[in-house]
């Protein structure tokens, strides 16, 4: 009896002892970086905080410019963004390294390491010039009185020994290493892309966990508590723009719209956070870099039998609701100006997807891309939720999967059920 | 079948016709819900925006996009749009001149309507609560540029918009006017109020007054110049 004491007491001790390392190890990881010698550029350090889309989750709705405050759901509870302004409330006192420490090595000015909301994969790869530009550009900004909200992650994942133990798997604090095979420009796009823009934030393809592959993993997967799939950007099929011209990509990244390919839904909020705001050079260098991603086909389901019945009720509300604008082909429909108006759904990838999640969420809930300079008046759609119930979606949105020639799988009610159970969870 | 060949044809020209480039033909992503041409869904949640002050329709889409207001197929929808785009097609409703709908029978006593008509007409200064008709004109239709007409609308949306401004669910920006208003009105007073608006004709000019004839009485964010 004495003896099993002894060891529980000494698991007790280790376990502590290996808790407590974990701990010490990711709250104090090395870092020799100098700071940047120059002094700091407003102007640059506006242009990268829009580029890197700050507001984009650090600015509630309707609420102060990054006062924080906006809930971000995750599938382990739901995490607000903090103020950055400089405010006592928000990064009043905050130095330069400080910063540096946030962005480069996920970790709070009182030593506490951030959740992983804050994308440190992508943060990481900032460098210390583009970091010091941003520190100084937020410092400059008006100070508003927000005090942060505790985040409501469900235990353990909000504590620190678990976020010492998904760092300790999922991340190392680097920086972004050129590739030498490429040119200036591809490289460029690779730094904005993996770094501040954080594209895999959404695009990574993540475990149970929440972990991905590191800064360029575009694998795509479904965004919990949010319902919109992101779209793999190594499959052409998916969301991949290898295929497109490097004219429309830079368009469709300032736009939101080219050549009727339109950003729909969390897209359309980065085009209009992010993107649109990006200079010539930058836009060329990010759409040289997506154009080159290489190319991974995202797993399909197998073809079943369409369901006849189900066609059938898909095809007449086809006529009666989508026709008139989609054309009774799908083939889409243009304005006087010749300009797309209503999308083609023959051929649209947003069709056939793996994942019938986004077709959905348009159906039930509508929406409009975004309303840029360049596109300043986008036609809409109208939300179908109150004419349809989920056997209507389902049967439509097989029937668009299934029609054209398309060749997509079957969705059923309870997939309907399960996408909406997805976009509910908190 | 000749017949069918026929409609298929004439579906399929209109289908190649270009969609008109127009405020109208964009502004059919919202009468999917707020009715033909805006003039109010059937089931009396989607209100009427025809004819309503561009003013008011631009406030209540931004109190939409930016969370005072919250439902959310509508805030979605809207969410990518700009403030001027959104003005236009505030702007776009608020030109439609189009006819109402007849007035809905009131269940009522004649006693408690009179009560009703008291409030709208005088209001209570015991309780320093404004008649209605300060701020949306004398014949209830609104006043330009920002205050919406009362008449021609549902119960039920009426009270449901005063049920939101007491809980919260419907705000403005501060000062919000209306929130304090629906505060101080019991329950009684919201039924007979509304069963008594919706139950008015319109009068034979449907309009909104272009200016009030006396300041309004309450501070209100959304009137402030």
């Amino acid at each position: 009896m004495k003896r099993w004491g002894i060891a529980l007491a000494l698991v007790a001790v280790l376990g502590t002892g290996a808790a407590l390392g974990l701990l010490a190890w990711q709250r104090h990881l090395p870092d020799d970086t100098p700071a940047s010698r120059t002094a700091p550029d407003l102007r640059r350090g506006a242009y990268l905080a829009a580029v890197g889309n700050c507001a984009g989750c650090h600015t509630a709705r309707g609420g102060a410019l990054l006062a924080g405050g906006r809930p971000i759901p995750t599938p382990f509870g739901t995490v607000f963004s903090p103020n950055l302004t400089p405010d006592p409330t928000g990064l009043a006192g905050w130095s330069a390294d400080d910063f540096w420490a946030a962005l480069h090595l996920g970790r709070s000015r009182d030593g506490r390491l951030l959740v992983p909301a804050h994308p440190v994969s992508n943060t990481t790869l900032v460098t210390r010039e583009d970091a010091d530009d941003l520190h100084a550009w937020l410092q400059s900004q008006t100070a508003v009185a927000a005090p942060n909200r505790a985040h409501e992650l469900r235990w353990p994942y909000g504590t620190q020994l678990a976020l010492a133990a998904w760092r300790a798997v999922n991340f190392r604090p680097g920086s972004y290493q050129p590739d030498p095979t490429q040119d200036a420009v591809w490289n460029r796009g690779a730094y904005l892309a993996q770094g501040l823009t954080h594209c895999s934030a959404c695009h990574a393809a993540r475990d149970a966990l929440g972990g991905d592959r590191g800064p360029a993993d575009f694998r795509g997967g479904l965004l919990a508590g949010v319902g919109w799939v992101a779209p793999s950007l190594h499959d052409p099929a998916e969301a991949g723009v290898q295929r497109w011209s490097d004219d429309t990509l830079r368009r469709w990244l300032r736009d939101g719209h080219a050549d009727g390919h339109t950003a729909q839904g969390p897209m359309g909020e980065v085009v209009l956070g992010s993107t649109s705001a990006l200079n010539d050079a930058d836009l060329a260098a990010l759409s040289r870099y997506l154009r080159s991603l290489p190319e991974h086909t995202v797993e399909r389901a197998k073809m079943v039998q369409p369901d006849a019945r189900r066609r059938e009720r898909g095809a007449r509300l086809y006529q009666d609701h989508c026709a008139a604008c989609h054309g009774a082909q799908g083939e889409g429909r243009r304005d006087e100006s010749g300009a797309p108006a209503y999308p083609a759904l023959a051929g649209s990838r947003l069709v056939t997807q793996a994942s019938a999640a986004n077709l959905l969420r348009l159906i039930e809930r509508g929406g409009f891309g975004p309303a840029t300079p360049g596109h300043p008046r986008p036609y809409g759609m109208p939300p179908f939720a109150g004419l349809l119930d989920a056997e209507d979606l389902a049967a439509l949105a097989s029937h668009l999967r299934q029609s054209f020639g398309h060749k997509a799988g079957e969705v059923d009610a309870v997939e309907v059920a399960r996408l909406r159970a997805a976009a509910a969870k908190r | 079948m000749k017949a069918a060949w026929l409609l298929l044809l004439a579906a399929s020209l209109a289908c190649a016709q270009p969609v008109p480039d127009t405020l109208a033909q964009r502004a059919q992503a919202c009468t999917g819900c707020h009715g033909k041409e805006g003039r109010a869904a059937p089931d009396g949640y989607y209100p009427r925006l025809a004819g309503k002050p561009a003013g008011y329709l631009y406030n209540q889409l931004l109190n939409f996009r930016d969370g005072r207001r919250d439902y959310g197929l509508m805030s979605e929808l809207i969410a990518p749009l700009s403030d001027a785009y959104l003005k236009e097609l505030a702007g776009h409703f608020a030109s439609l001149d189009l006819p109402y709908p007849p007035p809905q029978p009131t269940t009522l006593p004649a006693a408690e309507l009179a009560r009703a008509e008291q409030l709208i007409r005088r209001g209570d200064a015991g309780r320093k609560l404004p008649a209605c008709a300060a701020c949306h004109g004398e014949r209830l239709t609104g006043a330009q540029p920002v205050v919406p007409g009362l008449l021609g609308l549902s119960r039920d949306y009426l009270n449901g918009q005063l049920g939101a401004w007491r809980s919260g669910q419907r705000r403005a920006q501060s000062p919000d006017c209306m929130a304090q208003i629906a505060r101080a009105l019991t329950d009684t007073e919201i039924n007979a109020i509304t069963q008594f608006l919706a139950s008015r004709p319109l009068p034979a000019d449907t309009h909104p007054v272009a200016a009030l004839p006396a300041p309004a009485p309450v501070a209100c964010a959304g009137m402030a110049p």
